[in-house]
């Protein structure tokens, strides 16, 4: 027995059972006690509570629910409110980033000042507090009757109203769809044809493509539109509310203005980063070509800078990502306020539990997918960089 | 033939200024936009927080509300919530006096005379002592005072100091057991660390707070505050443990063959030549990660604790202060900002001096 111990072999693999077995046991135990605590309290274990109805209401849904609606539709509901929520605040922190980022690289030394002062403010005050803040300032607006008006939208405390086209669902999210594909399209026209074609001729194709998508967006339009009412509906004061409009709640309006605060100021450095780890003689070389300052940025520092920022920019919108989780400090139900909401109301905690794993693994293993995607799409093939 | 160099003349301040910020029109109009935005927040801002704002109590707080400015009044009157939450009012001064315990710990561990294992081991077990017995009394006198009335900026700074205080030590053995040669250990360990990191920080308070007493033993449950630090501290060390195998694995590998050779067992090649050096690779993203995580204490206001922003919350939620939300969170943002601010220029103070080291 003594001599077994003495063998390397034996010992190491009598370590590895005894770490992973511990681990386990530990997990198991703690699934077998809840589920021994939960009986008692007459909860059943499994997932068929998933097609019982909630019973409760969601304050923000892209998709219609009601009370009646079972819970996995509810789990789905929270997984595209997050989603969505993330991609809006990723946009809107990208394009602050974008901004300050470059002001932060600007020649220019009152521009990288400011710059600066916005990064050292934002990134220094936890995201939390700021969700707090922007929701305390939208909430004390003026009451819908002494709502702030501006072109047409209107500011007040039980959210932001804005004018909507009066048109059905589906032809609506067409019409997105084809306003995409005009700004899309000729970008991708001039990727595949930038060496054949000269640049006139280039142009007027990308202007007619964006033009034909754009009348695209405009027959859909029409045709989608609602028999009764005009094109565009104005949100109106009528008694004490307000009727027409797309309401965007005051819950949203916070979360992406704090997101896009607070990770723009992230953002930000991550672009600074990027624009410093293009080489100097990248851009000598460029300027002795004869290219313009705006030639130079747009074709040798931009797409240079955009490999280097690529990867920690993944990173960083997996965590923005991560962030719409603060949804529950204000009441947007997002993902994770479903999962807390589901195990008040029904208790089947082990299993909601799981699902809360579930969902934030699927949603960070696609992100990295997409963006591994995108990096080696955008990897320099070749050795053409030297260092 | 002897060559006269005569030194261009020193340009004058206007043309200086001309070089800088006017070189061409695009320059000029650069500077004169940012010119522009500056003065107009610079303007705004002090005017609301200095020049019309009300200072003073003795208006109450509808002269407050009259004010065109800040209404500082409600810090005035609020402080003592804010900063110490429910903490007995006649008590409050070991509340400050805690404070000051882990400001002073978290100074002392700045300083490179502190940095040995057993140095900054000693000061932050001690500084933590301290503030325990501080905080909850019941020896040397002192009244003795629950958990659940701990608040404010001293609740912050408890759970920041515990969370590190234990993420640290459990962030180096992760690092440890997933460089492991055993490839069962090292998978293990490496499935645990990428779970807790691709879950959100406010899953794991929530698990730990409200879903765990169900799945622990009566005797294991323990009070709420310390089930929350250790899902923090569990948080902290998965991210700090990937900073601490990035160290170890700037360490070039002869330096372990090296002391191999000279017969040195596993832990004092770990302790005596790995860690040191992998600590010092480590060490700019180790504040950073710091910096992180005392930003994210305050996300524990989301499963029911009084702390700071809680605290705020309170101070402006009753009756006559509830315009008062913007100063209010003023000040606690400028709390948060003295303590992340200073400690992330410490980070980029100490990359500068290590940078010079390695030239």
């Amino acid at each position: 027995m003594v001599s077994l111990l003495r063998n390397q072999k034996v010992r190491n693999a009598l370590l590895q059972v005894l770490y992973v077995g511990l681990l386990a046991a530990l997990v198991l135990a703690g699934v077998v006690i809840a589920r021994r605590n939960l009986a008692e309290q007459g909860i059943t274990s499994g997932f068929d509570f998933l097609y019982k109805s909630t019973g409760w209401d969601v304050n923000f849904s892209l998709l219609p629910a009601t009370a009646n609606d079972p819970y996995w539709w509810f789990f789905l509901i929270g997984i595209i409110n997050t989603l969505f929520l993330g991609t809006v605040g990723l946009m809107l922190a990208t394009l602050v980033g974008t901004i300050v980022g470059l002001a932060r690289t600007s020649s220019n030394e009152l521009a990288r000042l400011l710059g600066r002062t916005y990064v050292d403010i934002f990134r220094n005050i936890p995201l939390i507090l700021q969700v707090f803040f922007w929701y305390a300032i939208i909430t004390h607006l003026p009451t819908p009757r002494a709502a702030h008006e501006a072109w047409g939208m209107l500011l007040t405390s039980r959210g932001l109203y804005v004018p909507v086209p009066n048109v059905g669902g589906i032809a609506f999210a067409a019409a997105i769809l084809a306003v995409i594909s005009a700004i899309a399209l000729p970008l991708w026209l001039g990727r595949t044809s930038r060496l054949s074609q000269p640049f006139g001729e280039r142009l007027g194709i990308q202007l007619a493509a964006a033009a034909t998508a754009l009348a695209t967006a405009a027959v859909i339009l029409a045709l989608g539109r609602l028999p009764d009412g005009p094109m565009l509906d104005f949100p109106t004061l009528r008694g004490l509310n307000l009727q027409g409009g797309l309401r965007i709640p005051p819950e949203f309006s916070a979360l992406a203005i704090a997101i896009a605060i607070y990770g723009g100021s992230y953002i930000a450095e991550i672009v600074r980063g990027g624009f410093k780890a293009v080489g100097k003689g990248q851009m000598e070389a460029a300027l002795s070509l004869g290219l313009s300052p705006w030639r130079v940025f747009t074709l040798v520092r931009l797409p240079l800078a955009l490999r280097a920022m690529l990867p920690i920019l993944a990173n960083q919108y997996v965590w923005l990502m991560k962030a719409t989780t603060m949804g529950i400090a204000v009441g947007f139900t997002d993902f994770f306020m479903i999962v807390a909401l589901t195990i008040n109301h029904s208790g089947q905690t082990l299993e909601v539990i799981g699902i809360l794993m579930a969902g934030f693994l699927a949603i960070n293993l696609s992100l990295a997918a997409i963006f591994n995607r995108i990096n080696k799409a955008i990897a320099l093939k070749g050795n053409q960089l030297r260092g | 033939m002897e060559m006269v160099v005569v030194a261009p003349p020193a340009p004058g301040k206007i043309e200086d200024l001309k070089r800088r910020f006017f070189a061409t029109p695009l320059q000029a109009l650069l500077s004169l936009i940012s010119l522009a935005v500056m003065a107009f927040i610079a303007w705004k801002l002090l005017n609301w927080a200095v020049f019309s704002a009300v200072f003073t109590t003795s208006g109450g707080p509808e002269a407050c509300q009259a004010a065109a400015g800040a209404c500082w009044s409600v810090i005035a009157a609020r402080w003592r919530i804010i900063l110490f939450g429910l903490y007995p009012f006649d008590e409050q001064w070991r509340s400050a006096l805690a404070c000051v315990t882990v400001v002073v710990m978290t100074v002392l561990s700045c300083l490179p005379a502190f940095w040995t294992g057993r140095r900054i081991a000693l000061v932050w077990g001690a500084g933590t002592a301290l503030y325990y017995v501080l905080m909850k009394g019941g020896v040397l006198g002192l009244p003795q005072v629950g958990e659940e009335a701990w608040g404010g900026l001293a609740l912050t700074l408890f759970i920041f100091v515990t969370t590190c205080l234990i993420g640290f030590p459990l962030a180096i053995c992760l690092a440890l057991l997933r460089r492991s040669e055993l490839p069962w250990i090292s998978r293990t360990t490496a499935l645990i660390i990428d779970g807790v990191r691709s879950l959100p920080l406010i899953s794991i308070l929530f698990t730990f707070a409200i879903v765990l007493p169900f799945a622990l033993p009566q005797w294991l449950v323990g009070d709420k505050l310390y089930r929350v630090i250790l899902g923090s501290a569990l948080f902290f060390s998965a991210y700090q443990a990937e900073i601490v195998r990035g160290g170890m694995q700037g360490v070039p590998a002869g330096q372990e063959e090296a002391a191999m050779a000279l017969g040195m067992s596993y832990w004092q090649r770990i302790g005596r030549i790995l860690l040191p050096q992998a600590m010092r690779n480590a060490l700019p993203a180790t504040i950073n990660q710091f910096v992180i995580s005392f930003k994210e204490t305050s996300l524990v206001v989301i499963v029911g604790f009084f702390e700071i922003l809680a605290s705020g919350n309170a101070a402006y939620g009753t009756g006559e202060w509830r315009f008062a939300y913007v100063e209010v969170y003023a000040f606690i943002a400028f709390i948060y900002f003295v303590f992340v601010f200073s400690l992330s220029r410490y980070g980029a103070f100490l990359e500068r001096r290590m940078s010079v080291g390695e030239r």
